[in-house]
């Protein structure tokens, strides 16, 4: 069930690099990380990838496969011909630190602007919330951080001018998230617009497209979110409530 | 000589799973400028595998649960070869962690009435595992993770710096802990990306490296799993308690070929999953212990009963600790009653009454994972599956409180530290483990340091030099062997002759391998730069999972006795005097060249009050006539026993 395939792998660091061809054995039931693990132990020994569980769920393996940004743990060679050349290229929105290791910190620093989960004064072991209420926040924490969606976001994917001010699928659904979370007491709704770019999405749902768990950002977490921006600044039954100061606005929570 | 950065701290906590973070939280919470040592990308830690959830006795399910229940599933689980006052801990600080984290955001299932859910699990009286679908792990490391950040967050506002007294060091290796006049002074490693060399000084080092399964062929272990901290904590003087205790989790995927090892979660048999061998029997009910065999099921009519009516039925046999059942599928798969491709059958099929639908719902990962890496429907289909090295009780011994190890300064906690499990350890109650011992790891350093006033050992500079010529040795060898091949084969050295069956011969012929292993591990050549070169780690791990081995091997053969993940062909009796024995390991001999070494240690009597939870009819099962308590000892069996467990009247109607 063995065969030779051909394989184009980005070889370089963040100065330059080009695309190298390897001949390899594949066999069956192997994923395209295998196939990297074999090039690694046979023809290229430094050659960079990152990887930690290979059962996708760490999201450590992203890459762009044939120009199409995956999990290399989850493609299956068998997903592809035996004379087809497949062509392994470092994911193209962060900045290239060795062959197929990319630097995501991009990611962490959004991250870190999110304000935390606020239980307000509820303490530990008295939270009551109920399943339908939390399945919702519970389809985004499925999130294993593999950043495709970020990778593949037309905002920042060829605009690194776009970058400050975007914070990209994966943390506006962070901001979604914790939104829904029956628990939590902060409003993060303007810092949405404002500080983290939720109007830049223009819902072509290429995020939705790439998750390898399949979450549903675009329709579950990033309009329902527009949404509640829209309520939050605009709702003319709201304006008009606390100029009479009948309705009393949430104070909003500034970034972290 | 390249230059070297250098960067103080409190206390410096290596791995940045659930233990490590927990640690770095507590250590930070004390006001302590704490620094995460995490070898992968912040967040990607090996507990993002754990699937089936945290074993805490909340008694949101099954009120009738509490600590003493769980400490006694614990003690069981571990064939009472656990330390006590460790079982005791985490039997009574789990609910307390698993209320904590969701006070930091996670999101469990919940009960009906709006709790914790909890789901039943191998070894466990009650529904006891806090869960979220088969993710839990993943739910706890974002959580800590984003705790972190959420001390960082309060840092920046303070301090106008978000890593003023918490940082993460992404992607970076210790290879080494400097050790000054036999106290902590630091750690010694390179970053990933750069290659640069690191020197992090400080007084109190924490451990949360977790476990040794890259040493073994077949595991569900990741690459960072080569035995850190267990090789640091030998290297540092530090001795390492009962390395002979691996467990292989009975449920790994076993084809394709690529995935073989990957963890199916013991979920599936917790909901109503069965296990079957080639002609379809469910075998598990001809492989019941004779320890076990008034809390089992023994047809699977009342085993099926069970899952909706738990008081009045015995468990199903699949749900026996993971030990038994590894062991059981071995057999199966010897006698020639396997699967095509060398396991047994794990079925759902028609087996949960919402049908494909709650398949798909309670196993969400599963149904996911073998549909895309095996082509297989759960929902229609069995799996194939088979024992995988997951999971090793033995570690660093340290003190039940404190978590400090030997060596003044040092810390231990989560997978890594030893004695919490015994022998085995129950599904569920490792993530409670990283959560209760990481809290208390990084509060031990924490005080640690405020002993030392101004006292701190500082790192000897000739120490710092030693780290990095060792570090550096692969470049400059040429022509050596490749650190690939050399560990491909002591992963087959470890598989074939220190697996899951053991005998004399066979760890005799093990121990010599790995002597001429040495030798070639020390000699592996790299090639490349120092930046990011996947080549160079594996030689530096190479050191370290070679010397674990050497511990499970030695200790493998010198306890002549079968006990939880230890069995012996030639020994397959347990044995009551081998019961009260600890195996410790540590390094002996010329400094350049260490040996382990082995002694027994003769373990501490369990306190009185904690061995009245018990029947002294089980008890006789496993402790020497004088070791019973002294109540029995005097002739009167009755009432020594079960003054404050609920848990007892439900068991004893159930049989």
């Amino acid at each position: 069930m063995s065969y030779q395939a051909k394989f184009r792998v980005w070889r370089g660091d963040a100065g330059e690099g080009e695309l190298v061809d390897y001949t390899v054995e594949v066999n069956e039931g192997e994923v395209v990380l295998d196939v990297i693990h074999r090039l690694q132990a046979t023809q290229a020994p430094d050659l960079a990838v990152r990887w930690n569980c290979k059962a996708g769920k760490c999201g450590s393996c992203s890459a762009e496969i044939n120009g199409m940004p995956r999990l290399m743990c989850m493609t299956r060679m068998s997903t592809f011909a035996e004379d087809e050349v497949v062509t392994v290229t470092p994911i193209r929105t962060f900045p290239v630190i060795r062959d197929l290791v990319t630097d995501v910190s991009f990611n962490y620093e959004k991250a870190r602007q999110i304000p935390a989960f606020d239980p307000g004064d509820a303490k530990p072991g008295e939270l009551r919330m109920m399943q339908e209420d939390v399945q919702r926040s519970q389809e985004f924490r499925k999130c294993i951080e593999c950043f495709l969606c970020n990778n593949v976001c037309h905002v920042i994917r060829d605009h690194e001018e776009n970058k400050p001010a975007f914070a990209g699928p994966r943390f506006l659904m962070r901001i979604a998230e914790l939104e829904m979370h029956p628990a939590d007491r902060s409003d993060r709704r303007n810092i949405a617009q404002e500080d983290h770019g939720l109007g830049f999405c223009n819902i072509t749902k290429c995020c939705t497209e790439v998750c390898p768990e399949h979450i549903k950002i675009t329709d579950n977490a990033l309009i329902p979110l527009k949404e509640r921006v829209v309520g939050r600044r605009y709702d003319p039954l709201v304006w008009l409530g606390a100029k009479l100061g009948i309705v009393k606005k949430s104070e909003d929570t500034p970034s972290a | 000589m390249t230059e070297i950065e250098r960067h103080s701290y409190d206390v410096v906590v290596i791995g940045a799973g659930g233990s490590g973070l927990r640690a770095a939280i507590e250590a930070r919470l004390q006001g302590k400028k704490t620094a995460v040592i995490s070898k992968s990308l912040f967040g990607k830690a090996h507990t993002v595998m754990a699937e089936g959830g945290a074993a805490a006795a909340m008694g949101n399910v099954n009120p009738n649960d509490n600590w003493q229940v769980h400490f006694r599933d614990t003690m069981r689980g571990g064939k009472f070869l656990n330390n006590w006052r460790m079982a005791e801990l985490h039997a009574k600080e789990a609910p307390d962690r698993i209320w904590e984290l969701e006070h930091w955001g996670a999101l469990f299932d919940r009960t009906k009435d709006g709790k914790i859910s909890q789901r039943n699990f191998g070894g466990h009286e009650y529904p006891r595992l806090a869960h979220v679908g088969d993710r839990t792990g993943l739910e706890l490391i974002r959580t800590v993770q984003q705790k972190v950040v959420a001390l960082q967050q309060e840092d920046h506002r303070e301090f106008g710096d978000y890593e003023a007294r918490l940082k993460v060091w992404a992607e970076t290796t210790v290879t080494r802990l400097l050790v000054k006049d036999g106290r902590i002074a630091g750690a010694f490693g390179y970053v990933r990306e750069t290659g640069k060399f690191v020197v992090f000084e400080a007084p109190a080092v924490v451990l949360a490296t977790g476990g040794i399964g890259k040493a073994y062929k077949v595991t569900s272990n990741s690459w960072e799993y080569t035995g850190d901290g267990h090789a640091l904590a030998l290297l540092a003087g530090a001795t390492l308690l009962n390395m002979e205790f691996v467990q292989f989790h009975p449920t790994g995927m076993v084809w394709p070929p690529s995935v073989k090892g990957i963890l199916v979660t013991e979920s599936v048999r917790g909901d109503r999953g069965i296990l079957l061998n080639s002609e379809g029997k469910r075998f598990m009910f001809d492989y019941i212990p004779e320890v076990f065999k008034d809390k089992y099921a023994t047809t699977p009519e009342e085993a099926d009963r069970w899952y909706d009516d738990p008081d009045n039925n015995r468990r199903p046999p699949e749900l026996l600790p993971r030990d038994e059942v590894a062991r059981a599928i071995n057999a199966e798969v010897k006698a020639g009653r396997g699967s095509p491709h060398g396991g047994v059958y794990l079925t759902v099929v028609g087996r949960m009454p919402g049908g494909a639908e709650e398949i798909k719902r309670r196993l969400p990962s599963m149904y996911h994972q073998f549909k895309e890496l095996a082509d297989v429907d759960i929902t229609t289909e069995p799996m194939e599956v088979g024992p995988t090295c997951h999971y090793v009780m033995g570690g660093v011994e340290v003190d039940p409180d404190t978590a400090a190890a030997v060596v003044p300064g040092l810390f231990a906690a989560g997978e890594v530290a030893g004695g919490m499990h015994g022998s085995n350890r129950l599904g569920g109650n490792s993530l409670s483990d990283l959560l209760v011992f990481g809290r208390r790891a990084g509060l031990g350093a924490a005080q640690y340091v405020d002993s030392l006033g101004e006292d701190r050992p500082a790192p000897d500079p000739e120490d710092i030099e030693r780290a990095r010529a060792e570090a550096m040795a692969p470049f400059e060898r040429m022509g050596g062997e490749s650190p690939y091949a050399v560990h491909a084969e002591l992963q087959q050295t470890m598989n074939d002759l220190v697996g899951i069956i053991r005998r004399e011969e066979e760890l005799v012929r093990a121990l010599e391998a790995l002597d001429k292993l040495r030798a070639r591990v020390a000699n592996v050549s790299v090639e490349g730069g120092q930046g990011y070169n996947p080549g160079w780690h594996l030689a530096l791990d190479l050191r370290n999972m070679l010397l674990v081995s050497e511990c499970i091997a030695k200790a493998a053969l010198e306890r002549t006795e079968s006990r939880g993940g230890h069995t012996r062909d030639d020994y397959p009796e347990m044995s009551p005097e081998w019961r009260k024995i600890n195996l410790v390991c540590r390094l002996a001999g010329d400094p350049d060249d260490p040996r382990v070494e082995i002694r027994r240690q003769e373990m501490e009597p369990m306190r009185e009050d904690l061995l009245a939870l018990f029947d002294v009819d089980e008890l006789k099962k496993y402790l020497t006539p004088e070791e019973l308590p002294a109540a029995v000892a005097a002739g009167d069996g009755e009432g020594a026993s079960q003054k404050e467990t609920a848990g007892t009247e439900t068991e004893e109607s159930g049989k």
